[in-house]
Parts: structure tokens; sequence; C-alpha cells
């Protein structure tokens, strides 16, 4: 047998030991699982996953669990027949493992329908917990009728040495206004794989902030779909320390003319951790007068951490603008000495320069006590790093 | 007994020796211009006495209030009433000025015993240094510098040498990139602080701020040496005559 066959061979008994569920969805399992037995767990020979090794996932087993989400300030229930218009359709299963994974154990769906027109105010709050030894697909779909506003906040967590393996859909019409933030505090022995796919209508707004802090090792995948003169804001923050790993794929498709994409995403490294950020700007032939931005910034305390940082830009139409940079660098000395010499002590001026780094993408959070809850987290962290 | 004096100062930079030999004595109150061409040493001099790393003292002294300066790290040196206002104001993104300046000010007033005050007591201080300067409370709430143009970085630096009433300020070309209205204000800052308690060194390379910082000594720095000094009236001369006066290039660092 092969390697492939041996890993996905242990996640058979877990799929056919699942709870019934529609007749639908029992058909949309079953097809995921046999794209995930042909396409196995990806190595580091597939160029999406080059400095990411899965095989601590591949060679390890986990229990299957339903992955349950605790709603706060939801809306009233999704219209019937939601789940079945879209799942799948936005998520793509063909070349991924692990949203065919995912796809496998669909059981419970978190389903947040915003109608159109609709102005929801308080932040939906998406929250799943994980337990040791277990696996969870969670999946969320969100849908946002035409020129509907809402704001969401996933967050992830748990503890002991469990696999969460999550999708995430989301379909805006169009003119949404759609504020997106999800929070990765995993258990530093966990392991995190996530898929956002983001599908825009013409002349949305769509702003994510990934917070990537916890899990040993962590993939996220965000790929997001703009329409004409849609406007996208994609952005990241990643702590990691240890021997932790996280990377961070992104995918802009400017499919259509006039769209504007905004992408930051920040790296903090320490001890023998590692990153990858990987930021593909795709724009089309038709994508006309785009206007893409890319910035991916990094801080390495430590000389053991690495980071590897790529973005790649494919551009086929010839009157847009697009940038990008990345730096990868130490806390600046002329700040330090700049801080020290108004009597601010070395350790102190450390700590200081390492979470203003991180400030500049907690500054553009606009929940307020999500905001500060994650200030007072990165101020007691780099506080005690200072010590 | 001397504020600060400095013997036989050699310091270099990489290989290159920049500092070759410096001498010079500063008593409680004295005001000292350091005036000399581009790359004589002026600003490295007042890096030094800050205790920027990137210099390498390779020989000489530097005592202040008795004790062995070089041997203090830099946030000793502010606490021990150091201060430098710097020629290029450093920007530091995601910490506000606010913060900054009240960090900095507390751990000062802590080394010297003094109880570290909150932020109604420190806004209550630091009001009346504001209008000196003519700052905006926005100024206080913006990143250190952040977006800051050229003046207001610069006012910046004397608003913060106010609020941390230092024994000896350096002033390293504070002059740079003023317009005369800025200069004057910067100028009145200055001189509002002068006491027969404060210690100055002024460095610059034109003369034109020493018409409103009117120094007790002038002293002519040039490959590494002082190799004048004076009264104010060396400033004078210096303009009338320039460098060239004193047989000195304009530019050692091109020359």
């Amino acid at each position: 047998m092969s390697a492939v066959a041996v890993e996905t061979g242990q996640w058979l008994a877990e799929f056919t030991q699942q709870a019934a569920v529609a007749p639908w969805m029992q058909a949309l399992r079953e097809r995921a699982f046999q794209r995930f037995a042909e396409l196995g767990f990806p190595t580091t020979h597939d160029e999406e996953w080059r400095f990411t090794n899965v095989a601590p996932i591949a060679r390890a087993h986990f229990a299957n669990a339903p992955a349950t989400a605790k709603l706060t300030d939801a809306p009233a229930a999704a219209e019937p027949g939601v789940a079945e218009k879209y799942l799948g359709k936005l998520a793509s299963f063909g070349d991924n493992a692990f949203v065919a994974l995912n796809t496998a154990f669909l059981g419970e769906v978190a389903v947040i329908q915003a109608p159109h027109g609709a102005m929801l105010e308080k932040p939906i709050r998406i929250d799943y917990t994980a337990t040791d030894a277990a696996h969870t697909a969670p999946r969320t779909l969100i849908v946002v009728g035409a020129d509907a506003h809402c704001t969401i906040v996933e967050s992830y967590s748990g503890t002991g040495r469990y696999f969460t393996n999550a999708v995430t859909e989301i379909v805006a019409g169009d003119r949404a206004v759609v504020d997106h933030y999800k929070v990765q505090r995993e258990d530093e022995a966990a392991f995190h794989v996530a898929t956002m796919q983001v599908q825009l209508g013409r002349s949305a707004n769509f702003t994510t902030h990934s917070i990537s802090l916890g899990g040993a090792l962590v993939r996220n995948d965000v790929n997001v779909l703009l329409a004409e003169g849609t406007e996208a804001t994609v952005n990241g923050l990643y702590i990691v320390n240890g021997t932790q790993h996280v990377d961070n794929h992104t995918s802009i498709d400017h499919a259509q003319p006039h769209g504007t994409s905004h992408e930051l995403y920040k790296g903090i490294l320490d001890g023998r951790s590692s990153a990858v950020f990987n930021g593909r700007i795709l724009v089309r032939k038709d994508a006309q007068k785009t206007d893409s931005k890319q910035t991916n910034k990094n801080l390495v305390l430590s000389d053991d951490a690495v980071i590897d940082t790529k973005p790649e830009l494919q551009i086929l139409a010839d009157d847009v603008r697009c940038t990008h940079g990345a730096t990868i660098g130490q806390l600046d000395a002329e700040a330090l000495f700049y801080l020290q010499s108004r009597g601010i002590g070395k350790r102190q001026a450390r700590s200081l320069l390492t979470y203003a780094f991180a400030q500049d993408v907690i500054d553009r959070i606009r929940v307020a006590d999500l905001r500060e809850q994650l200030e007072k987290f990165l101020f007691e962290k780099f506080h005690e790093h200072a010590q | 007994m001397a504020l600060l004096e400095i013997k036989d100062l050699h310091a270099t930079v990489g290989e290159r020796e920049i500092l070759k030999g410096i001498d010079l004595t500063v008593n409680a109150g004295e005001v000292h211009a350091i005036m000399g061409p581009n790359g004589s040493g002026k600003s490295t001099l007042a890096q030094v006495l800050a205790g920027r790393e990137l210099y390498t003292v390779t020989a000489g002294q530097v005592t202040y209030q008795g004790k062995d300066l070089l041997e203090l790290a830099p946030e000793d040196r502010a606490r021990a009433g150091i201060f430098l206002a710097f020629q290029y104001p450093v920007e530091i993104p995601g910490v506000s000025n606010m913060y900054f300046l009240k960090a900095a000010l507390n751990t000062i007033r802590k080394s010297q015993g003094l109880e570290e005050l909150d932020a109604f007591d420190f806004l209550t201080m630091v009001r009346d240094k504001m209008t000196l300067m003519n700052m905006d409370q926005t100024l206080l709430n913006r990143p250190v510098n952040t977006g800051f143009s050229g003046g207001e970085k610069k006012r910046n630096e004397i608003f913060q040498m106010a609020v941390l009433e230092p024994k000896l300020a350096v002033l390293d070309e504070t002059d740079s990139g003023l317009d005369i209205d800025a200069l004057k204000l910067v100028a009145h800052g200055v001189n509002t602080m002068r006491s027969p308690e404060r210690s100055m060194i002024v460095v610059t390379h034109y003369q034109r701020l020493l018409d409103y910082i009117v120094p007790d000594f002038v002293h002519v720095l040039s490959g590494g040496r002082i190799v004048k000094s004076g009264g104010k009236e060396l400033a004078l001369q210096l303009e009338k005559e320039g460098y060239a006066g004193l047989g000195i290039a304009d530019d050692e660092e091109a020359a």
C-alpha cells in the first residue's frame, strides 16, 4: 500500500462511522472523501506546501468529533436551502486535500445569513472550541445579501493536541459591507488548518483580519474573488515562538475592472519558530483599473527563527496599479537608541517596539472589545518577553 | 567641579577615526556652541555623549558630575540628566508621543526617587510646555514623530527637553531644516530653559542659530579636533569670513 493509502485509510473508518445527514449532504461528503483519498495529504514536493510539512498531521490519529459553533448575536435562522445552495460551491475540494477532508466530514454547519439590506450592528461571534485528541471539521457559511452590513468574529481555541480543519465560505452581494475577523488562539500543541473562500459582489466592501497566535502547526488559506468596483482589505498578524510554525497563503483574484485590494500581513517570530507568507495577486485580462497593494513585514527577534515570504503576482491586464513589498528585519537600532536616550531601559524599549510593530495591525480592528482584548494579550506577552 | 570634562577623546565608526582628541570643559550654566564644517565630527561628538553604540571610543575620558560617563548605558545617561536633541528625530509608528514621553519621564523620576505621574498629572505638567513650544494636543496622541513635518519634529525634541528638564542638553543641529519662524520658536524654547543649573552644548554648522541662542563659548571643530575656541564673537568672525577664513574647507567630507 502506498503512503497515501495508509494515511487516508485511517480516515475511512472515521468517515463511515459518521452520523447520518440529509441525502444531498451525504452525496457531497462521499464525493469529497473520494477526492481526498485520491489526493492524499500534500507533501513538501507540492509547490503550495513547499515550506509546510503536514506529515505530523498525516501520521497522527485523531477521533472525529462534531464541530459545534457557539453563536452569539447571530441574526434569525437562515432561509431553508441556503446551505444546500452554497456548500461546496465556493470552497473547491478539487485540488485541496484539506478542503476535501473537511467536506467529507460535513455535519453541523454554522450558517449566518444577513438578509438583503440588513444593518447588523452587533458583531456576530462564532466560537469553536476543540478538545484533546479530537479531529473537528468546523464549517461556516456566511451569506450576506445585497446592501447588507455585518461584522463577524470567528474564534478558534481548545486544549490539548488536536486537529482542527476548518473551512469558511463567505458570499457577499452587491454593495454589501462585511467586516470579518478570525482569531486563532489554539493550544500550542494543536494543529490548525483553515481555508476561507470569499466571493464578493459588485462594489462590495470586504475587510478581513486574520490573527494567528496559537498552534504548533498552522496553515491559513484566504482566497478572495472580487467583482467590478469591489474593495477588499486582507490583513493578518502572526506571532510565533518556540517551535511553532505558521503558514499564511492568500490569493486575491481581481476578475473584473475597477477593483481595489489592500493587503498587510505582519509577523513576529521568536525562538526557533518559522513562518511562511505567500501572497498571490491575480489580475485577470478584463480587470483594468485594478489598484492593488500588498505588504508583508516580519520582525525576527531571534537568530534561529525562519521566515519564507513570497509575493506571487500574475498581471494580465495592462492598465493597473499593483505594488508589493516584503521586509524581514530586527528591531530598528535607531529607534532603540532614541528610546534609550530618553531614559527608557533597553529591555523596556525592545518590548515597546515589538508591541508597536503589532499595534499597527491591532489599531485597524474596529470591534472595540476584540481590539482591547488583543491589546491586553500583546501587552502582557511582550512585557513578559522583556523581563 | 566642572559638570562635564572631555579629555583627549578619540572615537571611530568602523575603521574610520572621526574624533581625534577632543578636549572640552563645560561648567554648570554655561552654553557652549560647537561649530564646524560637514564631516568635522560635530554630530559624532553629540552622539558619543549620548551613548550611541555605533561609535567606539578608542581613547580619552569623559567625566560627568565627577563620574565616568562612558561606562553608562544610554538610558542611565538620560537618567543622570543628559539629553540629546536629535538632528534627525526617529519616527516610531505604533507608540504614541504621550505614552513615550510619560514612560521616559517616569523612568527618570523613578531613578531620582520621585513618584511616577499618572496620565492626569502628566497632562497637567506638560500643558505649559506645550504652549511654550506651540504644540497642539493632537501631537501628543500621534505616534512619535510619525508623519510630523521637519519643524514639528524639532519642536517635539525641545518639548521633550522641557519636560525631562536635563542638566546637560546637547542640541545636534537643531536649526537644520527650519524656516526663520520655526527657528525663533525653537530658540525661544531653549532660551526659556537656560538657567545656572543647566548647561548646553549647541552643535551647529551655521552662525544663524547663535543669533537667537547666544553662547558663552564657541569652539570650532575641524578634522576631529577643536582647532579654535573663543567667545561669541568667534561665531561672528566665522559668519563674516567663513570656515575658509580659518583655513578650513567648508566640506571636509568632500575634501
